[in-house]
């Protein structure tokens, strides 16, 4: 009788996680998005007509009425503080040699992401630049 | 000419200070610094202790941080590290030192182990050799240099800040059989490397490959794995 063929791993595998392989992919795909995000909004903002003189409360107010600006704005932020969070994500996980100084690190940096996130999405869906009454910006004299 | 060596001392069983020792050798210019340690140990301090077994760069036991970058002592000669000045000689970082020039390869060869080293095939065993085409074996052949001297893994930064990293070498270890053709581990190790302490932790610094004194492209070898996991599974 042949011998019957096991066959291997024969010890049972814990759940596969496959988050360091995703955050180091997200790395390289935000990093490109960002590139196109963050130079082409240097450029209308600060090259565009005239330029960096343009730039005011209505100014901004001006681009938030536009979907397209909006979902622009919304995608750099999220990109761009997701990003940097990874990034010092890894930098803490390479330096901090103690477990609890690392725990507590990353507590901050979650919280601070998360502070920024929903106070940035919140303001670039509300924006209102006539919010004082008393505003002598040209839209809000009406 | 003469040579200064500034060695690292320590013995544990004596002192737990680690102190500097300067000795100075009259040496060849293109004796070893290998050598110039032998000097040292048979004709000035016997205490001296460092590992070697071969010399003459295949068994890859005396791998030390001269002057500041890891080599074989036995690969290098007096006039290649600027004898004109006091030479450094450190065990390698990252390691536990044991006594002088002495570190512990254990956390080292069993970050090795647990790549699975060795072939992995399935079914029953042919009656002749499992045959390969040259181009299959030349997938591989870098990495297959490896001597396991430990001078990439200690030169990594990484892994002297995080002793869980598995290390260069272990993935060199791993892309020797990932990449052969013959082997069936493969999904087993992508699988082991794909872990919290896998190739994620690679932040290609190149200083392994500076310190391979196989001249092995490990940097490489760690983008090939992340590459393979990404594509292959």
């Amino acid at each position: 009788m042949a011998t019957p063929q096991v066959l291997a791993p024969r010890t049972p595998r814990k759940a596969r996680s496959n988050f360091e392989q995703n955050s180091w992919l997200f790395m390289r795909f935000s990093g490109v998005l960002l590139v196109v995000l963050v130079l082409g909004h240097l450029f209308i903002n600060l090259m565009r007509g005239e330029g960096i003189h343009a730039i005011d409360f209505a100014f901004v107010a001006g681009k938030w009425t536009n979907p397209f600006w909006q979902t622009w704005d919304l995608m750099m932020l999220w990109l761009a503080e997701l990003h940097g969070v990874n990034g010092l994500r890894t930098i803490i996980n390479d330096y901090a040699e103690r477990d609890t100084t690392r725990f507590w690190l990353k507590s901050l940096l979650y919280l601070s992401a998360v502070f920024v996130l929903v106070l940035g999405t919140l303001v670039i869906f509300t924006f209102d630049p006539c919010l004082d009454p008393a505003s002598t910006l040209d839209v809000c004299q009406k | 000419m003469d040579v200064t060596l500034k060695i690292r001392r320590y013995n544990p069983e004596v002192s737990e200070d680690v102190r500097w020792e300067e000795h100075t050798v009259s040496m060849q210019p293109t004796d070893k610094v290998l050598d110039a340690l032998h000097k040292v140990k048979w004709e000035i301090d016997g205490s001296l202790t460092f590992r070697r077994s071969c010399a003459h760069g295949v068994c890859g036991s005396d791998a030390m941080r001269i002057n500041g970058r890891n080599r074989l002592a036995c690969k290098t000669l007096v006039k290649d590290v600027n004898p004109d000045q006091p030479v450094s000689i450190e065990p390698i970082k990252g390691l536990p030192v044991l006594k002088d020039l002495v570190v512990d390869m254990e956390p080292f060869f069993d970050a090795y182990r647990s790549m699975l080293p060795f072939l992995v095939t399935t079914g029953n065993e042919p009656t002749r050799e499992r045959l390969q085409s040259q181009q299959d074996r030349d997938r591989f052949d870098d990495t297959t240099k490896c001597i396991l001297c430990a001078a990439c893994t200690t030169s990594c930064p990484v892994y002297w800040t995080d002793g869980q990293y598995f290390g260069p070498q272990a993935i060199v270890g791993a892309h020797r059989f990932i990449f052969d053709s013959r082997d069936e581990g493969t999904d087993q190790r992508l699988e082991i490397l794909n872990d919290k302490e896998g190739v994620w932790r690679c932040r290609t610094t190149f200083n392994c490959t500076e310190a391979c004194p196989r001249g092995i492209e490990v940097t490489k070898a760690i983008q090939e794995v992340k590459r393979a996991l990404i594509f292959r599974r």
